[in-house]
């Protein structure tokens, strides 16, 4: 029978929830790597028990984990006492912005809250993106924006540095949560195809695997920048796709849900009738590539659901008609809010539906977002989400 | 004054709960650091012995200390010494832990 495994990074450690295909009866595992903040997990669909974590610390900064059986055992990278890694120039957790000439990205300042440039410095990895035919193959989306690969199994890491390159480079700006790559999609139909997102500059586009990129927010419209229809500045909060539609892509965007049809090249507003179109995370239904799912947040003002009721909203038409999904959550005095990357979806045929909160409760649904379980209800703010689908 | 068998001295370092963990030890760990001893030498020794521990008290890139560490010694606040200042005899004799200290900060 299949099972799932849900990957839960929380701002006190890592926690991995277990249930088989019926998903309602939940193994918790954890907290490994007590203490520390777990941006993001996520296993390789090469290879499933081969999981990276980002593991985090305002004292310690960034180290890389990895396990390769499912979670049982984690170690750095490359990291052992009998084979010491070839520091400085090697290491897991070494994330250095390619300035060289040869990198033809020799850019150093990026835009400060209050006008002025400032120098990119590296702060956590925020998204790691596993490949999807090379288990040694992983990106990571970071803060100050940018993205880098390691094509060695997480031992090393070397910037795609086009992307922080691109002329637009010295205008981006941090928003609120700080400069973040917090999006990235790899297209599994065109191999030089990627997506990412930051906020605050917006979507970009890579088709040649990495080494040139353009922005791609044509129909973004954001009245908190001087230009609301600027090429970049835009505050994405997520972007998904679901792979058998890979030129489709849906947007929770600061303020709007937005899709577009053609991989990015223009958007079109699909916030319809949803209560308030503000929110971070957004997603895909595995099966039916045109239901897709928002909690929406009250305002960038007031991070929470709207009138103490947490809601689940799902679109069975690409965005536009939208209906609640209340079942199994609270529906009143509940002020949590859902980080961008803590909402993730199963493969199993009745589409299971995840996301956590900043309460630490972690909600499935079984059926497509019909009914909600709480899976468990008191883990540290959750911060990401993400579900592997087992045989 | 505690030497290895190539006469280096023998220096006891107190790490952070965290650190430890990382470094798979539960008390002080003892390195032999070459002359002259610094904060330096001893974080190169430090992270040559446990690897996992690179770019968790020194930044990768600039090799400065994290901002929310201190380095302590025999009641004094080393954080702002140069790393290549030779630290106090008490430490190389042994009779003095060099400290590395998780900044009381946060919640």
């Amino acid at each position: 029978m299949s099972k799932v495994r849900v990957l839960v990074g929380t701002r006190k450690g890592a926690f991995l929830l277990t249930a088989d295909g019926k998903r309602d009866k939940w193994e918790v595992s954890g907290p490994h790597f007590a203490g520390w903040e777990i941006y993001h997990m996520k296993g390789s669909p090469v290879d499933p028990d081969r999981i990276w974590v980002s593991q985090s610390s305002g004292w310690f900064g960034q180290l890389l984990q990895r396990s390769t059986d499912g979670g049982k055992t984690w170690h750095q990278p490359g990291v052992t006492d009998e084979k010491p890694i070839q520091f400085p120039n090697k290491a897991p957790n070494r994330f250095l912005y390619d300035t060289t000439d040869a990198s033809g990205a020799p850019l150093h300042t990026h835009q400060w809250y209050d006008g002025t440039q400032h120098p990119w410095e590296f702060k956590r990895v925020w998204h790691l993106e596993p490949s999807l035919t090379d288990a040694n193959t992983v990106y990571a989306g970071v803060e100050d924006a940018a993205l880098f690969r390691s094509t060695d199994g997480g031992e090393s890491w070397q910037e795609l540095s086009g992307l922080r390159g691109h002329g637009t480079g010295p205008q981006w700006a941090p928003g609120a949560g700080g400069m973040c790559l917090h999006s990235v999609i790899l297209d599994p139909s065109d191999p030089g195809r990627i997506f990412i997102a930051i906020s605050a500059a917006g979507a970009f586009r890579t088709d040649d695997d990495g080494l040139t990129w353009k922005p791609i927010n044509k129909g973004l419209r954001s009245q908190y920048i001087p230009d609301p229809d600027a090429e970049i500045g835009h505050c994405v909060h997520h972007i998904a796709m679901n792979p058998a539609r890979p030129n489709v892509l849906f947007m929770q965007k600061h303020w709007d849900v937005m899709r577009s049809d053609n991989a990015g090249d223009s958007w079109t507003e699909v916030s319809g009738n949803l209560p308030t179109d503000f929110g971070f995370c957004i997603d895909v239904h595995a099966h039916q590539p045109e239901t897709i799912y928002v909690v929406p947040i009250k305002s960038d003002s007031e991070h929470f659901p709207l009138d103490g009721k947490l809601q689940v909203f799902r679109s069975r038409t690409g965005g536009n008609e939208w209906e609640a999904l209340t079942k199994g959550l609270p529906q009143k005095d509940c002020y949590v809010d859902i980080l961008r990357d803590a909402m993730s979806v199963d493969q199993l045929d009745d589409c299971g539906i995840y996301f956590g909160t900043t309460g630490g409760q972690v909600y499935v649904s079984p059926n497509g977002g019909d009914t909600w379980q709480t899976i468990v209800h008191d883990l540290p703010p959750v911060l990401s989400v993400e579900v592997q689908t087992l045989a | 004054m505690t030497q290895d068998t190539a006469g280096h001295p023998l220096i006891r370092v107190t790490l952070p709960y965290h650190l430890r963990n990382l470094a798979g030890v539960s008390g002080d760990v003892t390195l032999a650091v070459p002359a002259p001893v610094t904060i330096r030498a001893v974080l190169d020794a430090l992270e040559a012995r446990y690897p996992a521990l690179r770019g968790t008290i020194r930044d990768h890139a600039t090799l400065e200390r994290r901002a929310f560490l201190r380095f302590f010694a025999c009641q004094q606040d080393l954080s702002l010494d140069p790393p290549d200042t030779p630290l106090p005899d008490d430490i190389i004799q042994g009779r003095e832990p060099f400290i590395i200290l998780g900044a009381i900060a946060g919640g």
